[in-house]
């Protein structure tokens, strides 16, 4: 029975270890415009990788194709070894804060802890991260706008997905929050699971990939 | 899909007014009405179901834009389609329909019978335009939903979902007004329109969200 349970603990921590996010030769348009095209790279499990590039570059975009909202022109994305998409393991964090203002922030908290399922840090505790543990009961649209911003980011803690999505996740915080949410990655990666975030801030965080986009698409 | 109903029932609530919205529209219909045909009471009986069915019917398309719009405006909409592997969107669009008619139907329903006063309508009239508002109004919500996810994009989509949702809410309004004249009406029959009613109720049910989960999907590309 222990052997049992045991192996079934390491079958899922292998699971968790293994993940690799590859992508190749990703071509993606929008509106009949080719914005992203032969982008390849491989993410294993605990590695990040930042988006960089002027606005309209394709950031976004490649974001958007990698959750799985845009069809793919050619080439692939995949995670290894299961076979499963990408969204079927992934947190998606646009520019918008995907909060209603008429809700509290622990109502709307818990319905993307509900809704997402695999729960893992609970409503308080992941509030908490962000030292936002006192706007439990406000309602959401009574918050400031880097206060939104924290309570959408506690959102990636309350599921037990590995890999974010993160578009510009630190518009609007101040430097203490975003030293806080570079914390907040970095454990992310150590355990285990997978980051591509298109940002401009600096993160300091050993054997980070980069991949920049040069220009602007005409 | 339990939690999405509850979020969205709350934000109903919350937000208030949507609901409330449509009956008071549908209020004005029926209020309305008798002004343009003339006191004539027997008249107004008559056509009682018929009023209160057009009136039931153009309130519900009133809010039908608002069911994904608000979730578009907000970011909302990636996160419900996102979640498509372990939930998949016919169930999510089904959700949001359930909840959509709880607040905007569902008032129109109760409504139903304090009206059919207005308009002099008989009990058995008006019980059964109640029911047959009760199982048709679904149907309006469950057809609209496939308008309202085409239409999702357009920042001014509102009347034109109702536009493109009419014509086939059309076979709902007809066995709904019939069913409810073959409850007063000897030779006609109150059963056969009923059924088909609530099978147009059933069948869209499932049509409805899965259509309309589809568009959503080609939306957000």
């Amino acid at each position: 029975m222990i052997e049992t349970v045991a192996g079934f603990m390491l079958i899922g921590c292998m699971a968790r270890t293994d993940l690799r996010l590859i992508v190749e030769q990703l071509a993606v348009s929008r509106g009949g415009r080719p914005i992203v095209s032969d982008v390849s790279f491989e993410l294993h499990s605990g590695q990040g990788m930042v988006i960089t590039g002027p606005n309209g570059s394709g950031k976004s975009t490649l974001l958007r194709a990698l959750a799985g909202f845009l069809p793919v022109d050619s080439g692939s994305v995949r995670l290894a070894p299961l076979d499963e998409p990408v969204w079927a393991r992934a947190q998606f964090l646009s520019v918008a804060n995907a909060m209603k203002g008429a809700l509290t922030v622990g109502e709307n908290l818990t319905f993307h802890q509900a809704f997402g399922g695999a729960p893992a840090l609970s409503v308080v505790d992941a509030l908490a991260r962000l030292d936002l543990a006192h706007v439990l009961d406000n309602r959401f649209g009574d918050l400031s706008t880097g206060q939104r911003r924290r309570v959408a980011l506690a959102r990636l803690l309350l599921n037990d997905r590995p890999i974010w999505l993160i578009d510009e996740p630190t518009s609007g915080l101040d430097r203490f929050s975003e030293a806080r949410f570079v914390e907040i990655i970095k454990e992310h990666l150590d355990g285990g699971g997978i980051v591509v975030a298109a940002t401009h801030l600096p993160i300091d965080i050993a054997g980070l990939r980069s991949l920049r986009f040069e220009e602007e698409v005409a | 899909m339990i939690a999405l109903i509850t979020r969205d029932l709350r934000l109903g609530l919350r937000s208030g007014g949507s609901g409330l919205i449509g009956v008071l529209f549908f209020l004005s219909v029926v209020a309305v009405t008798p002004f343009a045909i003339g006191p004539d009471l027997n008249l107004l009986a008559r056509i009682g179901p018929a009023i209160l069915w057009i009136g039931a019917l153009l309130a519900c398309l009133l809010g039908l834009d608002r069911l994904f719009q608000i979730d578009v405006e907000d970011g909302s909409l990636d996160i419900l389609v996102l979640a498509r592997f372990d939930q998949p969107l016919a169930l999510t669009v089904f959700a949001k329909c359930v909840a959509h008619w709880i607040i905007t139907g569902l008032p129109l329903v109760l409504a139903a019978p304090l009206f059919g006063i207005l308009l002099n309508m008989p009990l058995a009239a008006t019980v059964a335009t109640t029911a047959t508002l009760l199982v048709g109004t679904p149907a309006i919500t469950f057809i609209g939903a496939i308008g309202a996810a085409v239409t999702v994009t357009l920042p001014r989509g509102g009347l034109l979902v109702s536009v493109i949702v009419l014509p086939f809410v059309i076979p709902v309004l007809i066995f709904g007004v019939q069913a409810a004249y073959g409850a007063v009406t000897d030779p006609a029959p109150f059963l056969q329109p009923f059924l088909l009613l609530s099978a147009i109720s059933l069948f869209f049910s499932v049509l409805g969200p899965f259509v309309a989960g589809y568009a959503i999907k080609l939306a957000e590309g």
